[in-house]
């Protein structure tokens, strides 16, 4: 046999069974252990596989039996089948990635031995994967961390979306699931109760998003320049005063403004009536509503920026001022042509990031109304609702899964054409070549 | 128009009114939750903007020690948050450490996931979470909230921690190298010591975080003797009366402080913290 052929017969091996073919380039140790591992794999997983992606694909095919309200037959699970079925794929990209790499290192060790280099033995090949391998050793507990609890999950709700998984008839265990293709978008884009609920709720999320993100920024960025006045003596204790609603944990300002906006016996409205204006619906009314969430996030959010903006201000230098100064320039002027270009650099990136964040805000819009006031044109949301609020009424409260899920397709997409621009633009990825 | 000082003056008036106005503004919220955790009576109803000091009642503060469950929350709260905070900056230093000062295959894919993750809220998926805990046990447990709140703040985290090392220059790190140093023993003796400041922000943020969620407490936590303090001080205000608003406020003074005093102490590393992010990312 000629000697040049060692990387090719020892890759053919191990794609036959992990491991032989190290164990032909004599790599006894390290061979044994890649055929173990095929071997607990095949004996104790088979059965595991095949019953999993049977489930993934039917999602179970005996209805649960009962007989005078008592369960005869528990039938089978198929939401459960179906987190099963994922499970298994998942597993399997693993192994047939552990599967490559042992069919890769028998061709390499193979094209080493053709040019007559020395081989590692055991104790050198687990040196050199400590070494080369750290990175990887650092990263997998994040990544099985994210795997498992991020990207499954994820996965199995854009699953659900193409189900019909939904209260009261096809409710697991009582009943199967059926995979239904797009027929979840074709009612949300086509039935006019749905299409209409959805098509309110995105335009408010949309508007909250906006209106959030630039009033906060413009607050701050007028807090600061406020502050930055020459006038303005004992800055430090005026900007420590304004970044309390930045300590005060978040949940409880907002619960404590959801009491102050209450119509009847809120400190707001009193205050109102006692100057003589009546009292506002604050909570009730759909517009009021709106505009005590914008007001209280206003509250929330602008001492960050003003923080972030102060410190920006501080780097500007104050002989552009000055020569703005003997041009004759105003104070608006300076403002527009040198403070603002300046300051909106750093604000920006933040700014995508802040909207992003505020299309999902869904605790803040929770803790203050509930989605509530009610909106009788909508199905199962109230006019404050956002997106991701929606969902999780229907969801937890009417057991509405597949919809929902669709729901949360569409905001998916939304999310990874946001996540594509901010991408284009990140300096991280772009000077990082390697 | 205006003399000068005229002029000055009118501006120094308008500045201070600014000032002033927002001192108001800005504290008038917490003067009213810590007056409303005084105030005789129970319900919102009753509460006065300004009872005299002789009507002050501490009641309500005691009230939530007997009536309520109120220590069994603030416990569940401290240990969610600490697990949470360990399990993440752990987890995030390690990998963003790795993505920072590394070279190896994958890497621009696996920051490219880390970024786009992040965007997705983890209630998203919140279903299969549901599901998921289920299955293996951990539904209206603390192991199965933490692990899904460390999912979700270890991606932020790498990212912070990764723009971090991204400004120490590689060159330290060879020089240990060339002194014979292991990777453990760069990352150990050399980075971790650098890394405090960032360390320090990102294992207060995830503190912080746990803290503050409610969405995904609500999701996995169902018994009130699991429950986290944002879930228990819901329940008092949540209804049309509030008639346990003087107990909230009682409550939310008491969790409050702690927690504004943890603010200003790290508050210097809060901004930088932000800033770094943004400015790298």
């Amino acid at each position: 046999m000629s000697e040049k052929k060692h990387s090719k017969i020892a890759a053919v091996l191990s794609v036959i069974f992990m491991g032989l073919g190290q164990i032909y380039n004599k790599q006894y140790i390290k061979g044994g252990l890649w055929a173990a591992f095929e071997l607990i794999v095949l004996v104790f997983f088979t059965k595991t596989v095949i019953h999993g992606l049977w489930g993934i694909i039917t999602l179970g095919d005996t209805p649960q039996v009962r007989q005078r309200g008592r369960v005869v037959d528990p039938g089978d699970h198929s939401i459960l089948l179906m987190a099963e079925g994922l499970l298994v794929i998942i597993a399997l990209v693993f192994i047939f990635t552990i599967y490559y790499l042992s069919v890769r290192d028998a061709f390499l060790v193979g094209k080493l031995r053709e040019q007559g280099a020395k081989i590692n033995n055991i104790k050198q090949s687990m040196k050199s994967i400590w070494d080369n391998g750290f990175p990887y050793i650092l990263i997998t507990p994040t990544a099985i961390c994210m795997i498992l609890l991020t990207v499954f999950p994820l996965v199995y709700t854009a699953l659900i979306a193409f189900t019909n998984y939904s209260s009261p008839n096809y409710l697991p265990p009582k009943a199967l699931v059926d995979w239904v293709g797009l027929d979840q978008f074709v009612r949300l884009f086509s039935m006019d109760s749905w299409r209409g609920t959805f098509v309110g709720v995105f335009s408010w999320t949309v508007v909250w998003a906006v209106l959030s993100t630039v009033l906060v920024v413009f607050a701050g960025l007028f807090v600061a320049v406020v502050l930055s006045q020459k006038v303005v003596k004992f800055t430090k204790f005026w900007r420590n005063i304004y970044i309390i609603p930045w300590a005060v944990p978040g949940f409880v300002s907002i619960l404590i403004f959801r009491n102050m906006y209450n119509g009847e016996f809120g400190v707001i409205n009193k205050m109102l009536n006692s100057v003589g204006i009546p009292s506002v619906g604050w909570l009730s009314d759909p517009m009021w509503a709106k505009a005590a969430i914008l007001l209280t996030n206003l509250w929330l959010g602008f001492p960050f920026w003003m923080a972030l903006f102060t410190a920006v201000l501080t780097t500007i230098s104050k002989e552009l001022y000055e020569a703005a100064e003997v041009d004759g320039a105003t104070i608006i002027q300076q403002f527009k042509h040198i403070t603002f270009p300046i300051v909106m650099v750093a604000a920006v990136p933040l700014m995508v990031f802040t909207f992003a964040f505020n299309f999902n805000q869904l605790t803040f819009i929770y803790l203050m109304t509930e989605g509530n006031p009610v909106n009788a044109d909508y199905t199962y949301a109230g006019h404050t609702d956002i997106l991701l609020s929606w969902i999780f009424k229907m969801t937890l409260n009417n057991g509405q899964y597949a919809i929902s899920s669709a729901v949360a397709v569409v905001v998916f997409l939304i999310i990874a054409l946001f996540a594509y621009f901010n991408l284009r633009n990140t300096k991280a990825l772009k000077g990082d070549a390697h | 128009m205006f003399n000068p000082k005229v002029k000055k003056a009118i501006n120094m008036v308008i500045v201070y009114g600014i000032l002033v106005a927002l001192v108001i503004i800005c504290l008038f919220p917490v003067y009213f939750i810590f007056i409303g955790s005084v105030n005789p009576g129970e319900s919102l109803h009753s509460s006065k903007i300004f009872p005299s000091p002789a009507e002050w009642t501490w009641s309500h503060y005691s009230d939530l020690f007997d009536k309520y469950q109120y220590v069994t929350w603030y416990k569940n709260t401290i240990l969610v948050a600490t697990a949470n905070m360990l399990i993440s900056t752990v987890f995030g230093v390690l990998s963003g450490y790795a993505f920072s000062k590394f070279r190896f295959k994958g890497k621009r894919q696996g920051l490219m996931a880390i970024i786009i993750l992040q965007m997705f809220p983890t209630i998203m998926g919140m279903i299969a979470i549901y599901t998921l805990l289920g299955a293996f046990g951990l539904l209206d447990t603390h192991l199965g909230y933490v692990l899904v709140l460390a999912a979700g703040s270890v991606a932020f985290n790498t990212w912070i921690v990764k723009g971090f090392f991204d400004g120490i220059p590689n060159s330290l790190m060879e020089a240990a190298r060339i002194d014979g140093a292991s990777n453990m023993e760069v990352f150990a003796k050399v980075m971790l010591p650098l890394a405090l400041p960032i360390i320090s922000f990102i294992a207060f943020n995830s503190f912080i975080g746990a803290s503050m969620d409610f969405i995904m407490a609500e999701v996995i936590l169902r018994s009130s003797s699991n429950w986290t303090l944002a879930q228990g001080l819901f329940t008092l205000v949540s209804g049309q009366e509030n008639n346990n608003f003087t107990v909230f406020a009682a409550g939310a003074v008491l969790i409050s402080i702690p927690l504004m005093v943890l603010f200003f102490v790290f508050q210097r590393y809060i901004v930088e913290g932000m800033t770094a992010g943004a400015e790298k990312g």
